[in-house]
């Protein structure tokens, strides 16, 4: 890997892990609750943030109008004779993380101020603190669920590819089934078997493990085709003429062997499964109101008045681009890096 | 009454639809060998014959059976299918001829003497005849058949009794005087008995005229009749060349030579499909929906109609079936749902103007009973419409034994976390908003709220047939501005008492008082005793809260400028309820 690769590989995980931590630590990013309905502020557009006062001059503080709409709510407009100062590490609703109930977050405005930075959607809930929490749900079915199929795959994967023989057989003709089936309809399917009233965080861990479990078969594949490639050569045999045995020569010899494969299938799988969540929720079989998450977010989107009128609404997908984009890049990268170590 | 699964708008005025009877030879000849039809004539403006009406439908229909219908789809399509003795001018809402052609009341009002026209055939070409009228009131009266309008025919606990008077004439007679007069017929069919009586006698009555049925098996004498279904996609029926009515130059009517309804879920699908001119005629618009397709209206040929409050309500209830079948789950939950302080509660809890405001955006009327501001007649004005209150909500649970955990959860007298499920239709954006709205709005008095979004066949199998839910969000669409045809709510072995079914008796004193209002005032000839019975009725619907009243959204209809004599109005059919005169201005 040459210098330029090396940077590149820096930056994008830089880029990535800021990312990650926006969404893991929502609660403190997010200015406010993303339940919490304000309705006077019903499709509010993104607040202004002002950086010159009404005389025209520039302030190192930015600040905020307040805004009212006609009495549908609509066609808001700015109040010229208040401002509210942007203000960083604000008190406002309480949130949890890792347990811990806070109040603090990293920007907002003082009361009876608000700002919208993404705008509100039609029950004027904070776009951009539904986005962040939404991501919450969206990235953790997308890691959980890789971690599940990775597991599945390299067991299964690792079991054919090492014993061989009829094993092998079954397992990959059972992995061919897997890949034939077309899994969207698949999770139709399971989810029309489930009780309809779920609680989110049951809806969700079901949506995770379903998705995890449909897509065992290519990483099965890859891990077994390594393996069979590593149990062959003359390290293995000449652990296996020292009397090793299969356990320590699998842990030992031939999983250090495929971790390159594993990693890149995770780097890979993540976006892959985010993408599962969001379509599911997107068609009202994941997570339900009020929880966000990208995909009930984009739900909204299905009406379409509010595509046509209410831009920021896509939010959730701007945000999600980066997520896919990142990984992209980081999975070809890594690809490259793995074709280019030789075992 | 019929379950809405959607919006509906109603427009003002129209004008009045004089309907004569007079023989018409011109038209009659058509005929031969059977004495000559005496058609009713129209005063609408003549139209021009030919062309096809393309219509959305929101729903599939479940049936085309009259006897078993309750859903809104086979509502309306079943209303192009048939016709009855005597109709309800959906414009002017008084009563006029249809296949009667003439009708007396005996001075005790207990005795309505109906003669029907002659000459009339079903769309088979089978003779209509007063037999078929007997067979049809048979049925409808036939208790093993659970007809939803057979509450109608029992007055006073006495079913109606029909009988042959003449060949032309038919007596029913009542057990007392009937409130409503001649509105009664309105929604009974004529049934074909030479299609349906073997089908009857072998007990496969609630079996025949499904959706799978072929054409031949289906007749009425509506201005349309059945050619084609195909599942999932659209329904195709065709002029009934044996309609009974013409226009003023004697043509016969209806004017169009199909009618096809295409099945489209999604009102924006649905919305497009309008603006693209695949379909002619569109109601059930939504608000937001009705303001992007009137930007550009007029350079389309669409005309879009405003037509004020409707007659539907929307409302929250909660299962109070008293049936054996119930889970666990669900009976331990009644302990809280059959408290009135706990549905007064949530009453008080739900933020109505917000509905209006944010859900329809202004386009729909708050309410607190189950008559909207639409039935200008009927409308209790001194109804309380106490507004959103969380103090008076928390007051009126600490009073019924409720308290809270130190997290704010609201806990029952035996400590257990108080938290229920909400079902609704997906196909209805709207009502999934409100009940977003309501899930917001319980959790500022500690209930946690849990909303499952159905298809509505199977919201409807859940509602009417296992009673398998918490709670739910729907509309209902009074049939007409009288009282007495939402009677089947309100009484409670009526078919439709939704919130508890199938009840041999009242289960609650005010149960027992609103059945006695009921069944007075059906049989009060008197207006204003009437007006003060049904007053009561929603004086102790609104302090009982059985049904939780929220909005009444407005009729909002899109039509294409070319559709002749169309007119939406607030009663059902909004848009179709005249359409035999409905004609295409060029071809």
């Amino acid at each position: 890997m040459n210098k330029m690769q090396h940077h590149k590989l820096f930056l994008l995980t830089m880029v990535l892990a800021v990312l990650h931590a926006a969404v893991i630590f929502a609660g403190f990013v997010a200015p406010y609750d993303p339940a919490t309905q304000n309705r006077e502020f019903a499709f509010a557009p993104p607040t202004k943030i002002h950086f010159t006062n009404s005389a025209g001059q520039f302030t190192w503080r930015p600040f905020v109008r307040s805004s009212k709409g006609d009495e549908v709510g609509h066609s808001y407009r700015e109040d010229t004779s208040e401002l509210f100062p942007m203000r960083f590490f604000v008190h406002g609703d309480r949130y949890r993380i890792a347990g811990m109930s806070m109040s603090v977050h990293l920007f907002g405005v003082d009361a009876p101020g608000r700002v919208f930075t993404l705008g509100t959607d039609s029950f004027g809930r904070d776009v951009l603190s539904r986005a962040l929490y939404g991501g919450q749900i969206s990235l953790l079915a997308g890691l959980v669920a890789t971690a599940i199929t990775l597991l599945i795959g390299t067991f299964l994967g690792g079991l054919a590819g090492f014993y061989g023989g009829w094993l092998d057989d079954a397992i990959m003709r059972v992995a061919d089934l897997f890949l034939a089936l077309p899994w969207l309809y698949l999770l139709f399917a399971i989810r029309a078997f489930l009780p309809l009233q779920m609680e989110p965080l049951q809806a969700f861990l079901v949506l995770v493990v379903v998705i995890g479990t449909v897509g065992w078969a290519r990483p099965a594949r890859l891990v077994r085709g390594v393996v069979l490639s590593a149990r062959e050569r003359n390290y293995v045999h000449a652990a296996r003429g020292f009397g090793a045995s299969d356990g320590y020569i699998v842990w030992r010899h031939i999983l250090p062997g495929a971790a390159g494969v594993i990693v890149t299938q995770a780097i890979l799988l993540i976006p892959q499964y985010v993408m599962a969540e969001i379509t599911l929720s997107f068609l009202g079989l994941g997570v339900g109101e009020p929880v966000p998450t990208w995909g009930n977010m984009l739900n909204a989107l299905m009406q379409m008045s509010v595509l046509q009128s209410y831009w920021w609404m896509i939010a959730p997908a701007l945000l999600a681009i980066p997520f896919f984009l990142g990984y992209q890049f980081l999975g070809s990268l890594w690809g490259e890096q793995v074709a280019r170590v030789k075992p | 009454m019929i379950f809405s699964g959607t919006t509906i708008r109603r427009h003002a005025s129209w004008l009045a639809l004089l309907a004569i009877s007079v023989p018409c030879r011109g038209a009659a000849q058509e005929i031969s060998k059977k004495p000559p039809l005496e058609f009713l004539r129209t005063e609408t403006p003549a139209g021009i014959s030919g062309g096809r009406l393309v219509v959305s439908l929101s729903a599939e229909p479940k049936t085309f059976n009259p006897i078993v219908l309750a859903d809104d789809a086979s509502k309306i399509v079943v209303g192009s299918l048939v016709s009855d003795l005597i109709h309800i001018n959906r414009s002017s809402q008084l009563p006029e001829p249809a296949l009667a052609k003439s009708w007396s009341v005996s001075p005790d009002g207990r005795k309505y003497t109906v003669n029907l026209r002659r000459g009339l055939q079903f769309s088979d070409g089978h003779p209509l005849t007063v037999d078929d009228v007997l067979f049809s009131f048979q049925l409808y009266l036939d208790e093993g058949l659970h007809a939803p309008q057979r509450d109608l025919l029992i007055i006073n606990d006495k079913p109606i009794v029909v009988k042959k008077a003449g060949p032309e004439t038919i007596v029913f007679e009542l057990s007392k005087p009937y409130g409503p007069g001649v509105r009664l017929f309105d929604s009974f069919a004529i049934l074909p008995r030479h299609l349906l009586e073997s089908k009857y006698r072998k007990g496969e009555l609630g079996q025949a005229w499904t959706t799978a049925a072929a054409p031949a098996e289906l007749a009425g004498a509506g201005p349309f009749r059945f050619k084609q279904y195909v599942p999932g996609q659209k329904l195709v029926l065709e002029r009934n060349p044996y309609y009974w009515k013409v226009d003023q130059n004697n043509n016969r009517l209806p004017y169009l030579n199909e009618l096809v309804f295409l099945f489209i879920a999604n009102q924006d699908a649905a919305s497009l499909r309008f603006q693209s001119g695949e379909i002619d005629l569109l109601s059930h618009l939504t608000p937001q929906n009705f303001a992007s397709l009137a930007k550009h209206a007029e350079a389309r040929g669409l005309r879009l109609l405003d037509g004020g409050a409707s007659l539907e309500w929307n409302f929250l209830f909660f299962n109070l079936n008293d049936n054996k079948n119930l889970s666990h789950e669900i009976t331990r939950k009644q302990a809280w749902f059959s408290s009135i302080a706990f549905r007064q509660a949530v009453a008080s809890a739900v933020d109505r103007p917000g509905m209006v405001r944010l859900i329809y955006q202004g386009k729909a009327t708050a309410i607190w009973g189950p008559v909207t501001p639409g039935n200008k007649a009927w409308l209790d004005a001194a109804l309380p419409q106490p507004g959103r209150s969380t103090e008076r909500a928390r007051q009126l649970l600490r009073d019924a034994g409720f308290s809270w955990d130190r997290n704010g959860a609201l806990l029952d007298s035996r400590q257990q976390q108080v938290q229920f499920s909400i079902v609704g239709a997906s196909s209805n954006p709207e009502r999934m908003s409100m009940a977003t709205m309501v899930q917001e709005d319980l959790r500022q008095i500690g209930i946690h709220v849990s909303l499952v979004p159905l298809e509505f066949g199977a919201l409807l199998h859940r509602i009417l047939d296992t009673h398998d839910y918490e709670a739910c969000i729907l509309g209902l669409g009074s049939g007409d501005t009288d009282p007495n045809a939402d009677s089947n709510v309100w009484l409670s072995n009526g078919e439709t008492h939704i919130w508890n079914l199938h009840r041999k008796s009242p289960s609650t004193p005010w149960e027992a008082e609103i059945d006695d209002l009921m069944n007075k005032q059906a049989s009060e000839p008197d207006f204003e005793k009437r007006k003060k019975e049904f007053d009561r009725v929603q004086q102790l619907l609104a302090a009982n809260e059985p049904l939780i009243f929220l909005v009444s959204p407005h009729v909002l209809v899109g039509v294409k400028s070319k559709l002749g004599n169309f007119q939406p109005v607030v009663m059902d059919p909004v848009d179709l309820w005249n359409v035999d005169e409905l004609y295409w201005k060029t071809k």
